[in-house]
């Protein structure tokens, strides 16, 4: 088993332990195989959705719908949806939402989640238990709904960010990364005279800006993502976020309102055609993309955290 | 606002003790024994910035979250929007007899369930598989950038996924134009009753597989490479390691994983059904959460409604009570453990 060939492949610096055999060769092709196709499952869509919200109509017809080939590239749809008009005000209802969202998210879910981390303090455990239960049992949509209706945040934006503010998930994802904080530090601080609020802001947050940047992810999606509180309790459609639009004109093709009886009217930003389509949808997609690299690497540890670790 | 702690440094630091600095697994409510007696005004005022700090939290969950756990008190009522909560008359089961007895009901039911048992067998395994297959890829490089490329998907919402796939699986999509172009008839997916469940099961793969590797990968980091050396000096192969070896250290995960989504039967992706109920047919779509959404909001039997989705939340909760129970005996920590450290 240890043969020669292979302990010299190891000191030649090859990742691979000495004990191991020699990878098989018809083995190692179709494993590359298998991944290649994995990853093209994912590009490719992506791909071919790009190059066509990029396409000439004339090219969208030549190739009968999606187009894989780069023919004459311009940013003629991205122009038209984005020079006001519906899809416009969406994309800014989107933004707005999941800013103001995210911010607010972020700022309770870590106060919530220091305020428990101290074993001990007064009330801890009747807190969590506060927070655990949500996580357990939903009140269920009807009630939610008449809630909210009652509340009168119908056709207002900050139904779409009260009902979901707080995920109970990610505050107890941050609460075991505080916790895992060493204590010393803290209660140094602490000697020292630091109120708990010093404490968060200049030791506990700069130690985990890691874990607060994949919650902050995670709840920007939820907002950028969300589309069923939007379908619930925005009827308005000049109040639409992004996701809505993107059902009713891409998905289910539905022509756009402001444009009269469904003719053409590019100054309304009318969806029409698929480079145009394709582009609201890469409009949908791009603010993921951007953050997605940033926070990325951190996923693991942040996951992990509140997944699995007890 | 800000509590300040040199007060109590005449007794040192066993006037933190409360708050164990030795951070131990279960702190005792009433506290270690040397520690002398504090009392409550003491305490708030020791505390009272950490209360503060949850407040904001607390008070959106009471509103969102639990003032609605209340309002579920109209699945008891002959409820109308009109007269409220407060002057609609009590009716006592009638809505939930209406549910049971309900055909449409029970159709939701067991394309729930059907839809469940789809994602078990057909998508639950696509994630360990797709983390051994990464696992074995050597280069650290290579690994990472599949990695950041298959965890992708999940960030998309269900009206871009659905979108992708009825681009590219829908009548006027991509695959159907290729095979008209190759001289067959084209064929459209996304409308297809017959084929809907392995269609969303697909979507679900697509869009979460990824995903669902990050926490097989972590478990796979922490095998001991001694027990593969072990293994191979025994004589054991490269199939028999990853029985022997590999899978083992993933079971706990795979158990606890299993048995939560047992637990979480009745809720399939709500998003996903809702945007794709009309081009397919209600049918083979129509899940308990669709169900409560067309019958309360969309036809405003309220009560009803909330009466069905009280059923499915309390089936849910025991479910998942049970699941939990379940993983604890087979010794794995469960969920709602996940908090105490």
């Amino acid at each position: 088993m240890l043969s020669a060939s292979s302990y010299r492949k190891f000191v030649r610096g090859r990742n691979r332990p000495v004990w191991e055999e020699d990878p098989n060769p018809a083995g190692l092709v179709v494993k590359a195989l298998v991944l290649v196709a994995i990853v093209a499952a994912v590009l490719f869509p992506l791909y071919t959705i790009v190059l066509t919200s990029l396409s000439s109509q004339a090219d969208v017809t030549r190739a009968g719908g999606l187009v894989t080939v780069p023919g004459t590239l311009s940013l003629a749809a991205y122009e038209q949806i984005l020079s006001g008009g519906i899809v416009t005000r969406a994309t800014l209802v989107s933004i707005g939402v999941t800013t103001v969202g995210t911010l607010l998210s972020t700022v309770v879910s870590v106060l919530a989640a220091y305020g428990m981390s101290r074993p001990g303090s007064l009330w801890h455990r009747p807190i969590l238990f506060v927070f655990l239960i949500t996580m357990f049992f939903g009140a269920g949509m009807i009630p939610t709904y008449l809630l909210v209706s009652n509340l009168g945040l119908i056709d207002s934006y900050w139904s779409l960010i009260l009902p979901t503010a707080i995920s109970a998930f990610n505050v107890l994802i941050l609460r075991s990364f505080f916790m895992g904080i060493d204590r010393e530090i803290l209660d140094a601080a602490r000697v020292d005279g630091a109120s708990d609020w010093l404490v968060l802001g200049r030791i506990v947050l700069p130690m985990s800006k890691a874990a607060v940047a994949v919650v902050a992810l995670f709840y920007g999606v939820g907002y950028w993502n969300a589309f069923f509180n939007a379908m619930l309790y925005i009827n308005d459609n000049a109040k639409w976020p992004l996701q809505l639009v993107l059902r009713s004109y891409v998905l289910q093709g539905v022509t756009l309102p402001g444009s009269g009886t469904g003719q053409v009217d590019v100054d309304d930003g009318a969806v029409t055609g698929l480079p145009v389509k394709m582009a609201v949808l890469v409009l949908a997609v791009i603010p993921v993309l951007l953050v997605y690299p940033f926070v990325q690497r951190h996923f693991t540890k942040g996951v992990i955290l509140g997944a699995i670790k007890g | 606002m800000s509590v300040d702690v040199t007060p109590r440094g005449t007794s040192g630091t066993t006037a933190d003790g409360g708050r164990g600095s030795s951070r131990p697994s279960a702190p005792p409510s009433s506290g270690p024994p040397r520690r002398r007696k504090v009392t409550l005004a003491a305490r708030l005022r020791r505390d009272g910035a950490l209360l503060l700090m949850v407040l904001p939290a607390v008070a959106l969950l009471a509103v969102f979250a639990y003032v609605p756990m209340l309002g579920n008190v109209i699945a008891w009522q002959d409820y109308s929007p009109y007269t409220g909560f407060v002057n609609s008359p009590f009716v006592g089961w009638w809505n939930f007899e209406r549910v049971f007895t309900n055909p449409l009901f029970l159709d939701a039911v067991v394309n729930t369930l059907i839809i469940s048992a789809f994602q078990i067998v057909l998508f639950f395994p696509v994630p360990i598989v797709l983390a051994l297959l990464l696992h074995s890829v050597l280069s650290p490089a290579v690994r990472t950038t599949i990695q950041s490329i298959v965890y992708l998907p999940h960030f998309f919402s269900w009206v871009i996924v659905v979108t992708i796939f009825q681009q590219i699986f829908g009548g006027a999509g991509y695959v159907a134009g290729r095979m008209r172009e190759a001289g067959y008839t084209g064929f459209d997916l996304m409308t297809n009753p017959d084929t809907f469940y392995l269609l969303i099961t697909a979507q679900v793969v697509w869009k979460d597989a990824g995903w669902g590797i990050i926490i097989f990968l972590a478990a796979l980091s922490t095998v001991n490479p001694n027990l593969y050396e072990a293994a191979v000096v025994d004589g054991a192969g490269r199939w028999r390691r990853m029985w022997h070896v590999t899978l083992p250290a993933l079971r706990p995960v795979i158990v606890l994983l299993l048995i939560l989504r047992l637990g979480d039967s009745l809720t399939v992706g709500f998003e996903q059904l809702i945007l794709q109920r009309n081009a397919v047919g209600v049918g083979v779509s129509e899940v308990l959460d669709t169900f409560v959404y067309y019958q309360g909001v969309v036809n405003g039997d309220w009560a009803f409604a909330a009466a069905a989705g009280l059923v499915k939340g309390i089936v849910s909760l025991v479910l998942v009570l049970a699941a939990n129970r379940v993983a604890h005996v087979f010794g794995e920590s469960g969920v709602y453990q996940r908090a105490e450290r």
